[in-house]
């Protein structure tokens, strides 16, 4: 396996246990799509472009704001 | 050495699985059953990969001969990431809904709520 | 259970459950060393077969047709379920708050909606010939789309993507795609079998029903996906 493997290999394996491992949500919504961006590298490395194409809008576009949108609206809400 | 990303993809899964375990907030919840979805394509594109191809992409100018990677586990994956932003948003949908009635996410405390 | 009993549940069955997937992993053929036969008749058969240059959309959009059916249906039904989920009687009263204050975010993301729109657009148009296709280029538009709400105002944002349009457009999309499927059993075929004319490789008339099915797929995600947003986000943006 080339070098290139291994390095990413690693850095998505630490990436998942850094969103696991980040408690409060607003934070882990900034790392998760970080760990997309990993992920994205991962597939390219593995030849595959066009998962890399629809992991990359999916991470950084769709997934974090609809996270963002759930979480403003728990944080606004008095409770009745 | 040649296991490495299969135990990558299981490494992923349960880390996700620790994190859905022991989570106390819903929402940090199903960012991990996100992880634990990704497991899932580092597998699968993992298994179709082979040594010193290249994509499945044949434009004009990249030569056949050189052959590719299998195209059937990425047509699999491709599909699947982009649908599950839809399930991601019908769990927070349900997460919201929850806090509505019950007033909290904190799974923990949710269940002694049960009367 | 109490929180000690789950750990301690999850360490036993998780430290069962690494062995089994070790086990099993060591299995399967090498990393590298892929022996699937399907794969290299598909890389080799799709270009003669189909005129495509992207084999992945001609799998995903052709050979494997009926599966991407699927996965179009379950992003119609999650869609319905949030709506429903989501949606009650609003109160309108109260004005949304909506206002980007910093002149900056407000230029650079109104600039960026066009280039936005475009390239998502584009990604769908040339699925079939270089990497992109109806799924990746729809939540491109769909993105192109909301930033008119996160650089601009909730106004702009609601009135480009007006709710029964965006409905309409979901409908249709998912719907074509079967419709397709159906007209190809009129027209002697199977059930989603590609009866129309091949093209030229190479150029965006080729592949024959995959262009149609890809644009298909492109608007039922791209509406999929604003009609998602705009849940949440009226959630936000009226609390009642």
């Amino acid at each position: 396996m080339i070098p290139l493997q291994l390095v990413t290999i690693a850095l998505v394996g630490l990436g998942g246990l850094a969103v696991v491992t980040s408690r409060d949500p607003l934070r882990q919504t900034i790392v998760a799509g970080l760990y997309g961006l990993v992920l994205v590298v991962l597939f390219v490395v593995l030849q595959a472009p066009d998962v890399a194409l629809s992991e990359l809008v999916a991470s950084t576009v769709a997934f974090p704001f609809i996270v963002l949108a759930a979480l403003a609206k728990l944080r606004d809400r008095r409770r009745e | 050495m040649t296991l490495l990303p299969y135990l990558l993809a299981a490494w992923l899964f349960l880390v996700g699985l620790y994190g859905v375990v022991t989570s106390r907030h819903l929402v940090h919840l199903v960012i991990c059953l996100s992880v634990m979805q990704s497991a899932t394509y580092v597998l699968l594109l993992a298994i179709g990969y082979r040594s010193g191809k290249k994509a499945p992409i044949f434009t004009a100018g990249v030569p056949v001969k050189v052959g590719a990677v299998d195209p059937v586990v990425q047509a699999l994956t491709l599909t699947d990431v982009v649908v599950s932003v839809t399930g991601v948003a019908l769990l927070l949908a349900l997460v919201v809904e929850i806090w509505k009635r019950a007033g909290t996410v904190d799974p923990d405390r949710l269940r002694r709520k049960e009367s | 259970m109490s929180r000690n009993v789950r750990l301690g549940l999850f360490a036993a069955a998780g430290a069962m459950l690494a062995a089994l997937l070790v086990w099993g992993f060591t299995g399967l053929p090498a990393f590298g060393d892929f022996q699937g036969e399907y794969g290299w008749i598909l890389n080799d058969a799709a270009g003669h077969e189909r005129h495509v240059t992207n084999v992945v959309a001609s799998v995903v959009f052709d050979y494997r047709g009926f599966d991407t059916l699927g996965e179009e249906f379950i992003l119609f039904a999650a869609a319905i379920g949030v709506a429903l989920l989501l949606r009650e009687a609003r109160d309108d009263r109260e004005r949304p708050r909506d206002e980007v204050r910093s002149d900056a975010v407000r230029a650079v993301g109104l600039m960026l909606v066009g280039p936005t729109v475009v390239v998502g657009l584009y990604l769908v148009a040339h699925g079939y010939l270089t990497p992109g296709g109806g799924f990746q280029g729809g939540v491109a538009v769909a993105a192109g789309v909301v930033l008119l709400y996160a650089a601009g105002r909730y106004r702009a944002y609601s009135a480009a993507s007006p709710h029964g349009l965006v409905e309409l457009a979901e409908g249709a999309g998912a719907g074509a795609y079967a419709a397709v499927g159906v007209a190809a059993l009129f027209a002697g075929g199977l059930f989603l079998e590609n009866v129309v004319e091949l093209g030229t490789r190479g150029t965006l008339a080729s592949g024959g029903t995959i262009p149609i099915l890809n644009a298909a797929a492109g608007l039922e995600v791209t509406a999929a996906v604003v009609l998602l947003l705009h849940e949440f986000l009226e959630e936000v943006m009226y609390p009642a």
